[in-house]
């Protein structure tokens, strides 16, 4: 039997996994995917901010379109930190495509004018 | 002096929904003010994602989230003035802004709905014994240099308070390579979210050390060393438990405040959130002035900030149609057992909807029930199986049921 605490949603559902991956605690079917995902694949999304290259002291926020294993995070924040973009900026422009081979884009998620 | 239905002060998750909900029910001369030079106040630094799970079934980051509304704000055509900070307010609605565009500006307003979110207790505010070194800084500060202006505010860095920027914060500085040694919660329980404990700090290993604060910062010019020291159950330092940490950069957790000043020059009745008394429409005790957000209280979640403001903005529509009577009867809402505060605090009688109740507990509770009881008469209830105060409670009440009420009503939480 495993505990953990659900992060689907700011609910924070405390979740019971069996030794048969059956999950309990659960408030929706999220909840049960996300248990057991981060018992055999933990992944996580990850937000952060890059340089605009033609604006001063300006940064646009970004994000992995897909959680990324959670054992890569430090490897895809120092892809992310190499990164940098011109405005005008809008949301959901690729800014880097499959980032490590990991599946998931770099996207833009602030507009700039 | 320029006359004008509504004024919307501030443009953030609550401005902006209110806005939008007013025009909707056909509020048609209306103006939002926002003192930043953009809208969104400050989701704008909220770059994490979590928002929108309710307002649009999807997680999105706070900027994402802004941006709907923005959207939605231009195409309503819904007039704004950015850099425009409100100087002044007077009880018949008398606004006063000063821009560099419009320099300063008087406008009668026949409605206004505050919008104006809340601030960060400093160290000031929690005499934070020891040195008055540099070093010392919010984490809504910290934030705003890390997100906005890409400025790293330390390398080795302790968090005092558990609340949920606080633990964002441990997450993004370790992610932009500081070192976040500990996190440091007065209370016995954390004050943020379950979830933010897990992927903020557990995912890194960052310690949270409860029941512990900070009995001295020490440092010359810059902060050199943070000592933690344990606390008992009234909160009083115990002697020799001291944790020393070497550090740069002690960031402050603890606390949110209502941003209610200009309520104050009108002595607009506040409550023991901070923010105004309102009613089920988000009105204050005076009569046209609404309010809703985190300038009303301090929400955990925006999606719920967005919800009020449709409410509020709603109600000053019904309100510039003569459609609230507020000379109704007035029956008091009051905290029973395990509530620390419940919203509204007065609803009056012939309710338009039926009432929403928002209100926090005390402590972690588990397997309880929420009454709602008028007298000896049972109104409602509702089976709760956990509750925490990090966390906002909303229970609602059919407005039918008002007709047996007597005085007032009292919410509690009790065990099953």
């Amino acid at each position: 039997m495993k505990e953990l605490t659900c992060i689907v949603c700011p609910r924070g559902c405390r979740l019971h996994v069996d030794d048969d991956m059956n999950v309990t605690g659960n408030f929706c079917p999220r909840g049960a995917q996300y248990a057991i995902s981060e018992l055999t694949h933990p992944v996580r999304t990850i937000t952060s901010s890059i340089k605009v290259t033609n604006r001063d002291y300006t940064l646009v926020s970004v994000k992995t379109t897909n959680p990324v294993p959670k054992d890569k995070i430090f490897a895809v924040m120092e892809e992310i930190d190499k990164l940098s973009v011109e405005a005008p900026t809008r949301i959901g422009d690729i800014v880097k495509k499959n980032i490590l081979g990991l599946d998931s884009d770099i996207v833009i998620t602030k507009n700039i004018d | 002096m320029r006359q004008i239905d509504l004024v919307v002060i501030g443009s953030g998750a609550a401005g902006m929904a209110a806005a939008i909900e007013a025009k909707k029910n056909g509020v048609n001369d209306l103006l939002i003010l926002e003192k930043d030079e953009k809208l969104g106040g400050i989701l704008n630094q909220c770059i994490h994602n979590g928002f929108g799970l309710t307002e649009f079934k999807e997680e999105l980051t706070g900027p994402e989230y802004l941006q709907r509304f923005v959207d939605e704000v231009k195409r309503l055509e819904i007039p704004y003035k950015l850099n425009a900070q409100v100087i002044d307010l007077t009880k018949d609605k008398v606004i006063t802004y000063s821009s560099k565009e419009d320099g300063l500006v008087k406008l009668q307003a026949k409605a206004i709905i505050m919008a104006t979110g809340c601030y960060e207790r400093n160290a000031g505010a929690i005499m934070l014994p020891g040195d008055r070194c540099s070093g010392v800084i919010t984490a809504g500060t910290a934030q705003r240099y890390l997100n906005i202006n890409g400025l790293m505010v330390g390398k080795r860095v302790v968090i005092l308070g558990s609340g949920d920027i606080g633990l964002i914060m441990a997450r993004r500085l370790t992610l932009e390579g500081a070192k976040v040694l500990c996190v440091s919660e007065i209370m016995p329980y954390s004050a943020g979210l379950n979830r933010n404990i897990q992927q903020c700090l557990i995912d890194y290993d960052i310690p949270l050390y409860l029941s512990r604060t900070v009995s001295k910062v020490i440092g010359k010019d810059r902060l050199e060393k943070v000592i933690l020291s344990a606390v008992d159950e009234n909160l009083q330092i115990i002697p020799n438990t001291e944790m020393e940490f070497e550090c740069d950069t002690l960031i402050l957790s603890v606390g949110l405040i209502p941003y209610v000043s200009l309520l104050n020059y009108i002595d607009c009745p506040i409550s023991s959130t901070k923010g105004a008394v309102v009613n089920q429409y988000m009105e204050t005790m005076i009569p046209g002035i609404f309010t809703a957000g985190n300038c009303l209280h301090v929400h955990d979640v925006v999606d719920f900030v967005s919800q009020e403001a449709r409410l509020a903005g709603r109600s000053a529509a019904l309100y510039l149609r003569n459609e609230i009577d507020n000379n109704e009867k007035k029956i008091a809402i009051k905290p029973g057992q395990n509530i620390s505060y419940v919203l509204p605090q007065f609803v009056l009688e012939n309710s338009v909807d039926d009432i929403t109740f928002k209100f926090r507990v005390r402590k972690p509770l588990k397997d309880q029930v929420v009454m709602i009881r008028s007298g000896e008469t049972v109104l409602g209830k509702v089976v709760k199986p956990a509750l925490i105060p990090s966390e906002m409670v909303m229970v609602s009440l059919s407005k039918d049921k008002l007709q047996e009420v007597k005085d007032e009503i009292v919410i509690s939480v009790e065990d099953r």
